[in-house]
């Protein structure tokens, strides 16, 4: 019991703090956003392509765009997850409470979680937007979706930021290691986003979310577990 | 491993041969000392002594590279757990968090404690560093002293029978001085355990009986702090000034 | 030391092993086995491609073992093999992507495909170069050993699972199939490379892991001299 007091204080103090400083997750919001653009200008919005219902080409591609600029933002909103940790030195703070430091790690996932649907919630109808995308008939099952995958990038994104917070050259190690392991992630969440938006004829967005299933599954258990030995000095 | 509450005939820490490598220098070797239950110890050396790295060893921050250390029985890597429940560390790393509030930190580090402290009583612990009017500021802004009775308040919280300070000293303003002073006498005279790394020697010995001195990772000199004064390794050991 | 030894006696002879298995193995892939019906000589490569994935295997899974151990046992002996595992299988991770590419232009036209198996070794030597890299920002030797563990367990946990999400992503398209079926006259020179290659990995880990652990110890010497003199 005193081990979901503190994951959720956790994840309170988290949340106080980016409320506090919305800075920050604006800053977040609008790279993801410029991604978005940038994306567009880059491909182009008037190459047409026989896509299922009579597409362009970027709107065809949207759904792998999008979790692109999702993951470029979560990476730096991982990365931040810990670094307001540095400051006054809290992350040691937190390895010197007494009690199981794998509640620190489920609060922290958590709270990423937090972040991360957030940010979504703005980059999503951004895409929406710019990309000519029906998002609303589809809000249930698209929100299931990157529920799945969100939960996921969490669960690894925040082991592996924990892991490199005190390193020189964090901003390169964090992306290097985590996203050949976010590759099962990317995969599914852009197929299965794929198939919620232009319909599933062949049945296969089960397999896809299955498969997120399982990831979520195998990494939160073994990140949050390994949380221990991640704290450690 | 759970030990009975006669702490009486446990000391409260036990090194044995403790030492601790950092990738290329050797910060403690061979450090071996006892410290029983009740006693005022301050920490002395010169820069790169290796006292803060025995105090960090101690409140289980940092594994030694080989040798034991015991708090109250518990050994520092197999029993880590027990041992932080019975500690509380000051260091100049105040472990704080800016964005929050004196109040709001103090109840984060009292969930983490596993305690369940109602406002009041977070409220009290304010009161008893003198920051119960600064209660619902945001850390960022507080001085330098104000940051260090925080400090203090939180990582007293949990009443714990040891108490780690490191360079306690050096952030305080004069009234907060006064206040740490007369806290560790409270402290020492219900019980609890003290150790206090300093460089500034006068106050160490001031506040402690026993000094402990170390130079180059080794332990120079254990006995009492009058005896400390006019004892050989004295010279060089740190700062005499007030 | 008893255990080095053992270490450089099983190195000695997995190598002695390696060589002759080389030595047949080649003789009888290049030299014995009956050019490729379609592609003629150009497909021997393959003698060398898919052998070599058995010492990827081998060395990948040595490091995520090892890697468990260190952190249930911190024993600076389990840190040595898991590095000496990661680099090996690196090395052979490199040279089964060069081969694979090198053999898949004239047979299929392309040097890369997407099939499961190639882009799941792709991944994995992002993981383990990654691991590699890391370790040279971590200067403590305690920590850099825990760290770099940590990270070669949940890579390794990854690989199943980009492999079978790469194998669906795959299936829906039409793709140049791997052969699963292969000439009988194939099999035995493959089976003498495979084993030549496991023996091979064998021999590079152990050389690895004597270096590693002469590193480990020239370092604690050092600090020994330094403290001396200091």
């Amino acid at each position: 019991m005193t081990e979901l007091r503190r994951i959720w204080i956790v994840v309170w103090k988290d949340a106080l703090t980016e409320r506090r400083t919305k800075a920050a997750f604006n800053a977040m919001a609008f790279f993801a956003g410029l991604v978005l653009l940038i994306f567009a200008f880059a491909i182009g919005p008037d190459i047409p392509v026989s896509g299922p219902a009579g597409q362009g080409l970027l709107e065809y591609i949207a759904p792998g765009l999008l979790w692109v600029a999702i993951l470029l933002t979560g990476v730096l909103a991982l990365g931040r997850s810990f670094q307001v940790e540095m400051e006054n030195g809290a992350l040691e703070g937190l390895r010197l409470y007494p009690g199981d430091r794998r509640a620190i790690g489920a609060g922290k996932i958590i709270a990423n979680v937090l972040t991360l649907v957030a940010m979504e919630a703005l980059v999503v109808p951004i895409a929406g937007i710019l990309y000519s995308i029906d998002l609303w008939s589809k809000l249930p099952a698209l929100a299931g979706v990157f529920l799945l995958a969100t939960l996921g990038f969490a669960a690894v994104g925040t082991f592996y930021a924990a892991l490199t917070a005190n390193l020189r050259a964090r901003e390169v190690m964090l992306p290097l290691l985590l996203f050949p392991v976010m590759v099962p992630v990317v995969l599914a969440a852009v197929k299965a986003t794929f198939l919620v938006l232009n319909g599933d004829l062949m049945g296969e967005l089960s397999a896809w979310v299955r498969l997120l299933v399982v990831f979520d599954a195998v990494f939160v258990t073994v990140c949050t577990l390994a949380f221990g030995f991640v704290l450690e000095e | 491993m759970s030990h009975v509450a006669s702490t009486a005939s446990i000391p409260a820490v036990q090194t044995e041969r403790l030492a601790k490598r950092f990738a290329r220098t050797w910060a403690l070797q061979g450090v071996s000392l006892t410290i029983g239950t009740g006693e005022s110890v301050c920490l002395l050396g010169p820069n790169g002594s290796g006292k803060t790295t025995l105090l960090r060893v101690l409140a289980t921050a940092t594994r030694p590279t080989s040798g034991q250390a015991r708090v109250f029985g518990h050994e520092s890597i197999d029993d880590g757990d027990a041992v932080r429940r019975r500690i509380g560390l000051l260091s100049h790393r105040t472990f704080l968090y800016g964005e929050l509030t004196a109040l709001e930190n103090l109840r984060f580090a009292a969930v983490m404690y596993g305690l369940e402290l109602d406002h009041r009583q977070l409220e009290a612990a304010l009161a008893d560093v003198g920051l119960d009017y600064a209660a619902d500021h945001r850390v960022r802004g507080f001085s330098q002293g104000m940051t260090q009775r925080l400090a203090l308040a939180r990582a007293t919280l949990h009443a714990p029978p040891l108490l780690l300070l490191d360079e306690p000293y050096s952030a305080l303003d004069a009234a907060g001085l006064q206040l740490l002073d007369q806290f560790l006498i409270r402290y020492v005279g219900g019980g609890g355990t003290v150790i206090v790394v300093t460089h500034q020697v006068e106050r160490g010995l001031a506040a402690c009986e026993r000094a402990i001195a170390l130079k180059a990772g080794r332990l120079v000199f254990d006995g009492r702090s009058d005896a400390f004064r006019s004892s050989p390794e004295a010279a060089g050991v740190g700062d005499w000034t007030r | 030391m008893a255990n080095t030894r053992l270490v450089d006696r099983v190195g000695t002879a997995s190598g002695t092993l390696a060589i002759l298995l080389l030595a047949v193995g080649l003789y009888l892939g290049l030299a014995v086995a009956p050019p490729d019906f379609q592609m003629g000589d150009v497909y021997r490569i393959f003698y060398i491609h898919l052998p070599s994935w058995f010492g990827v295997a081998l060395a990948y899974l040595t490091s995520f073992v090892a890697s468990i151990l260190y952190l249930f046992k911190r024993q600076p002996r389990f840190d040595q093999w898991a590095l000496a595992g990661a680099e090996v299988g690196v090395v052979f991770n490199i040279t089964g992507l060069i081969t694979g590419s090198l053999w898949g232009r004239p047979t299929w036209g392309v040097y890369w495909t997407w099939d499961p198996r190639l882009t799941t070794t792709a991944i994995m030597l992002v993981t383990f170069a990654g691991y590699l890299v890391l370790r040279g920002f971590l200067e403590d030797p305690e920590a850099r050993a825990r760290v770099s563990a940590l990270v070669a367990i949940v890579g390794f946990f990854n690989v199943p699972i980009v492999y079978y999400s790469v194998k669906w992503w795959r299936t829906l398209h039409q793709q140049p199939s791997s052969p699963n079926t292969v000439d009988a006259s194939m099999v035995t020179p493959l089976r003498v490379m495979g084993f030549a290659f496991l023996c091979l990995c064998t021999y590079l880990m152990c050389r690895r892991y004597a270096l590693a652990e002469a590193e480990s110890a020239a370092e604690r010497e050092d600090l020994q001299m330094g403290v001396a003199n200091g």
